[in-house]
């Protein structure tokens, strides 16, 4: 069926890019002007640590070889280790994973849930006040940095309304209440920037597929407005609106590294940027791989998405 | 039936630079975003004069004052004189009128280069991908790779490897950047090159160079111009986010971003570190973000789409 | 049923923001009755498109509205109805079919729950009962297999099957008025020739009074009772088709009927100049196998193709959509590079020869594109458009300048217009501004593809005798791609006709057309419209 070649193709597609990604991390490392060997193994090192992380990690060896010795670790899910934090980088990134994907969870839940019918309402309310609003909030959404919006929310809601936590993280294992309430700020903190690029689009999206022919038709048949939005309109606007959802992604994982920093969250995000102060490159090179696997990996069931939202792309 | 012309209603004029210029004054968005800008801009430009004092100037006396208080500090020759801290002074005394005032320079240099930048090279190598069948495969692999490191993320990477410096975080920001310019470009390429005009030029026996240039080429230039703003807003705020996590320029030249950063363990008590830089910074990037959007919807209609 | 199904009364509709005129339409009267087809036939522009949308209550809100004037549906004033009462009445009693049905139909939703859309918004019919009644709205329009087409989505289906469906939608529920608007322009002739055979089928059927749009008035002939002419707005004059098509009585009627090309051919002389271009086995195939792809689909465009045009004679590829015909003009003009066979100027072969090696000897093909709104460039004057051809084959810009002046002149334009931008021109001036950038290369063979399709048929006329003078004036041999019969039997000394990518019959005009032997032929004359008609000739027909 010609549904699964499509899948296979998109997902044998993936394998290219991730080969490029790959190799632009692998590359980052060696070509830095100083020796990597010293760089990881820190100021402290001695000599004789200094040549065995050498040795561990094959410099001597020709590119080709290193590149393939390391691909080869990565794939088995072995980063390496962490000189900064003294454990294996997979434990570190265990540890820290729940965190970033609680926070990934309601950022989109509420961004999707806000911003399409926000996108849908300015379309349908083309040029009216409701309109401008939107889009007038749209673009402050692109503005506004996170962390101003989230320091503003902080001072707001935690500082002077005294309604939630200031900062910090509760596991889901110690209590779901506490875990969901400090989670409102940040997601809402995040989200802000999504919800701006996803109502946007959904209004252009909306408003081009409202000039179409077959909205025309379905209006000639005595077709009510409600329903030629919604049964016509949204369901052919849902490609391009699903798409930046996926592509949408790249800005939520730069914002998650900001707001775990604002709300001291000990997420990936956070994790990213203590391993960048203390130059810990396995770390480093480990969470952007990891961070970029899953943009392609979501891009990727868009992709499939397409398939029940499109006939065209199916047959 | 008239053969010969001579009162066709004439329809709108095609983009010439003056009658596009008035065009643009007309529309809120550039007229409001322009004159933020501006402002912005005169401000970074005329800094040392604008009542400021040295932004890196540590006055361990004067901590953590709040807006509006006055402050005595020791000039370079020795004496003594007071001053109001309309901002406030931060944790080391610093008078924050005077780092924000400064930091619109590094925000402001960082954006515009960013955004020159990542728009010419992404120009050339999107003509390339365009004409060429050949590299045009490679390229866009290579760009959809770069595509798949979310942007931060790959700033982050490159300035950890670098030493420290204005020029690294320009380089770090821009690498992104430069995919998403590769794709219009090359989107629009492949259009036109489909339009019945450039076929005709074939026909005539026009070269490719010469194609590329006369026909292709000014297809490019709103898109270059609207894209380019986006980019500069998009850099600006990318660059204060680096400072903020303090990985961004080195510490001592002040950036609306680092003021923030430094702020950040004393906000209950004293917001005004982060409000002051915050509101400039988000003005500003909302000022050039309007104004992109104003350049859109007057230059180049048909980019709308792209949201 | 007494009384007219459909009354127009002194409707006048205006246009917000001005535009190039403030009325789209203006005090224009008519009626259709019950069990009868009247045909709106007019240029682009004239209003025609607007009239049907105003009966529907469609007008785009803030762009257009219905300033004064009556539109009575069975006696119902439907100007003074509100937008749930307008709703009501549309699907039900007046219907309305438009002129793409790809992008009319609703790409993501079955065929089958488009047409018993029109059900679930009228009647209380449950799911099963609509089913069937889909069922045999399907059957009744002669859709192939309706039980599997049901389910079918729009992209599955021919442009002439989507029409059906559009058909059945409108007359599911047996509205007393059908509104087409130019619903087969966009179809090949011979499918169109079923949908007009199925719209009279229908419409006898039902006794529905049917308003048809259209600007060809080989369809008015074919199919309409009353006809209605529009102009700029204003209705020139309407009667019976008999009559109007046959002595009309208006100055504009009679010049738009005289322009209608004529079916049959005029007496051409043979010719006998120098081959110019020579096709053999000319072939294009597109699309690969590969490891990846081992089911990709191949389409021969163009499957051994020969065939030969000499110095002042015009060759005519006459086809449907899907014919081939356009690649073969692109084949020969080198924009698409053949896959096999040769193709020679002037006995040299430029089938596979390397483009820097080939570029030389552009000078002596043009080409003459369809679109003329896109063909022009416009950022640049149309004088520069004229002398980039010359320019790059060494001459100056001041001689160059000078030659587009003459040649603005020979196409009839004036020369002093040379510093104008394209969007300053009508589409026919346009065309003729194309004619001149490629007679500025002093081509020996000149190839139009469909030069005058997207024209108006009072433009086409001009545009076609400029290409006639042209081609006597400078001795050239013209390769004329077209899907019109009438088009090219006034312009062609020879035509050759392809279906599928092959030529199924070649011969001079005369002869294809008096006895076309292959049956493809045949099938396209049978349905080309109106063709045993005889429409108003203007001045006394030549010889």
């Amino acid at each position: 069926m010609s549904m699964y070649g499509y899948l296979l193709r998109r997902l044998l597609g993936t394998i290219p890019v991730m080969l490029v990604v790959a190799l632009f991390i692998f590359l980052m490392l060696r070509l830095t002007p100083s020796d990597p060997a010293a760089i990881i193994a820190g100021d402290n090192a001695s000599t004789e640590q200094v040549a065995r992380i050498r040795g561990q990690l094959g410099l001597d060896r020709p590119m080709v070889e290193q590149f393939f010795i390391w691909s080869g670790k990565v794939l088995t899910g072995d980063f390496g280790e962490s000189f900064f934090f003294k454990k294996s980088v997979a434990s570190l990134i265990g540890e820290r994973i729940e965190p970033t994907l609680s926070l990934a969870f309601f950022t989109i839940l509420i961004a999707v849930f806000v911003a399409v019918p926000l996108g849908v309402l300015a379309a349908h309310r083309h040029g009216s006040w409701i309109d401008r609003i939107v889009m007038g909030f749209s673009v402050l959404g692109f503005s506004v940095p996170v962390f101003v919006i989230g320091y503003l929310l902080i001072y707001l809601f935690s500082i002077w309304l005294n309604w939630l936590p200031v900062q910090g993280y509760q596991r889901i294992s110690e209590g779901v209440g506490g875990w969901v309430q400090r989670l409102i700020l940040p997601s809402v903190t995040l989200s802000v920037i999504y919800i701006a690029l996803i109502a946007r689009m959904t209004r252009t999206s909306v408003l081009e597929v409202l000039s179409e022919d077959y909205i025309r038709t379905a209006r000639a048949k005595g077709q009510s407005e409600r329903k030629v939005l919604f049964r016509h309109a949204l369901r052919n606007a849902a490609v391009p609106i699903v798409t930046v959802i996926g592509l949408g992604v790249a800005l939520l994982i730069g914002g998650v590294v900001v707001t775990e920093s604002v709300f001291t969250i000990p997420g990936l995000g956070r994790l990213t940027v203590d391993a960048v102060l203390a130059r810990d490159y396995p770390t480093i090179q480990a969470v952007i791989l990891l961070f970029s696997f899953a943009y392609v990996m979501i891009n990727l069931a868009v992709d499939m998405i397409y398939t029940l939202l499109d006939p065209r792309i199916r047959y | 039936m008239a053969d010969v012309i001579v009162d066709i209603p004439i329809a709108a004029a095609p983009v010439k630079p003056a009658a596009a210029f008035r065009k643009l004054l007309h529309n809120p968005g550039v007229v409001f975003g322009g004159v933020i800008i501006a402002i912005v801009v005169l401000m970074g430009l005329l800094a040392p004069w604008l009542g400021t004092i040295d932004p890196t100037a540590i006055n361990p006396i004067a901590r953590n004052r709040i807006p509006g208080a006055e402050v005595s500090m020791r000039t370079d020759t020795g004496e003594r004189i007071k001053m109001i801290a309309l901002f406030g002074t931060d944790g080391l005394g610093r008078d924050i009128y005077s780092r924000v005032v400064y930091g619109a320079r590094v925000s402001l240099l960082v954006g515009v280069s960013v955004a020159l930048i990542s728009v010419a090279v992404g120009l050339f190598i999107g003509l390339l991908a365009g004409f060429i069948r050949i590299l045009d495969a490679v390229i866009m692999r290579i760009m959809d790779g770069l595509m798949a490191i979310p942007a931060i993320l790959l700033a982050i990477a490159m300035v950890s490897l670098f030493h420290s410096s204005v020029l690294t975080v320009i380089v770090a920001i821009t690498v992104p950047q430069i995919p998403g310019v590769v794709r219009l470009v090359r989107a629009i390429v492949l259009s036109v090159r489909e339009e019945p005009y450039v076929e005709a030029a074939v026909t005539l026996g026009t070269s490719t160079p010469k194609l590329l240039w006369r026909h292709v080429l000014p297809n490019t230039i709103a898109p270059m111009i609207v894209q380019g703003t986006f980019i500069c807003a998009s850099a600006i705020l990318v660059e204060a986010i680096l400072s903020f996590l303090g990985i961004g320029v080195p510490p001592e030249v002040p950036t609306w971003g680092n003021i923030m950063a430094e702020g950040r363990q004393v906000f209950s008590l004293f917001p005004h570190n982060i409000i002051y830089p915050g509101v400039f910074l988000a003005a500003t990037i909302l000022a050039v973000n309007v104004l992109g959007d104003g350049l859109r919807d007057t230059i180049d209609p048909k980019m709308a789409k792209r949201v | 049923m007494t009384g007219p199904v459909l009354e127009i009364v002194n409707l006048s509709v205006a246009i917000e923001g001005g535009g190039d005129r403030p009325h789209a339409v203006r005090g224009i009267n008519f009626t259709v009755g019950a069990n009868e087809i009247v045909c709106v036939v007019g240029e682009s522009g004239s209003g025609k498109s607007v009239t049907a949308q105003a009966v529907m209550g469609l007008l785009p809100k803030n762009a257009m509205q219905v300033e004064t004037g009556l539109i009575r549906l069975q006696g119902d004033e439907l100007t003074a109805k509100s937008d749930a009462e307008l709703r009501a009445i549309r699907g039900t009693r007046m219907a309305m079919v438009f002129q793409e049905p790809m992008t009319a139909l609703n790409p993501v939703e079955r065929v089958g729950d488009q047409i018993g859309e029109v059900l679930e918004v009228h009647t209380a019919l449950d799911p099963r009962q609509r089913r069937k009644r889909v069922l045999e709205i399907m059957r009744a329009v002669h859709l192939p297999d309706p039980e599997q087409m049901i389910d079918a989505y729009p992209h599955q289906l021919s442009g002439g099957q989507r029409q059906r469906i559009m058909i059945a939608a409108a007359l599911v529920l047996d509205p007393a008025l059908l509104i087409a608007d130019e619903p087969t322009t966009a179809l090949d002739v011979t499918t169109q020739a079923q949908i007009l055979k199925l719209v009279r089928e229908m419409q006898g059927r039902t006794k529905t009074g049917v308003l048809f749009i259209t600007h060809d008035f080989g369809v008015v002939s074919e199919i309409a009772d009353r006809v209605v002419v529009m102009q700029l707005g204003r209705i020139v004059e309407q009667g019976p088709c008999e009559q109007v098509l046959r002595d009309p009585r208006e100055d504009y009627t009679r010049m738009l009927l005289a322009a209608v090309p004529s079916m049959t051919p005029p007496k051409r002389a043979p010719v006998s100049g120098a081959v110019v271009l020579q096709t053999e086995k000319l072939s294009k195939t597109y699309g690969r196998r590969s490891l990846f792809q081992p089911k990709a689909r191949i389409v021969n465009a163009v499957s051994d193709v020969s065939l030969m045009v000499r110095r002042g004679e015009t060759l005519g590829i006459v086809g449907e959509s899907g014919s081939g015909k356009s690649t073969v003009a692109r084949c020969v003009a080198r924009l698409v590079q053949p896959t096999s066979g040769a193709i020679r100027i002037e006995n040299v072969d430029i089938a596979s020869m390397r483009e820097a090696k080939f570029r030389p000897m552009r000078r002596r093909v043009q080409f003459v594109f369809q679109d003329p709104y896109r063909s022009l460039n416009p950022r640049r004057t149309v004088g520069e458009a004229i002398i980039e051809g010359p320019m790059n084959f060494g001459l100056g810009r001041k001689e160059a300048l000078q030659r587009a002046r003459d040649l603005m002149a020979v196409v009839h334009l004036s020369p002093d217009a040379i510093g104008r931008y394209p969007h300053q021109f009508s589409g026919g001036q346009r065309q003729r501004i194309c004619i001149a950038r490629a007679l500025a290369m002093e081509p020996e063979l000149l190839i139009g593809d469909e030069p005058v399709s997207a024209l108006d048929v009072s433009v086409q006329d001009q545009v076609l005798k400029l290409l006639d003078e042209v081609r006597r004036k400078f001795d050239l041999a013209v390769l004329f791609i077209t899907h019109d019969l009438r088009v090219a039997a006034q312009v062609c000394d020879r035509i050759a006709v392809m279906q599928r990518g092959v030529i199924v019959e070649q011969g001079t005009t005369a002869e294809v057309f008096a006895a076309p032997r292959h049956e493809y032929t045949r099938a396209l004359f049978e349905a080309a419209p109106g063709r045993d008609r005889v429409f108003f000739a203007g001045k006394a027909a030549e010889a």
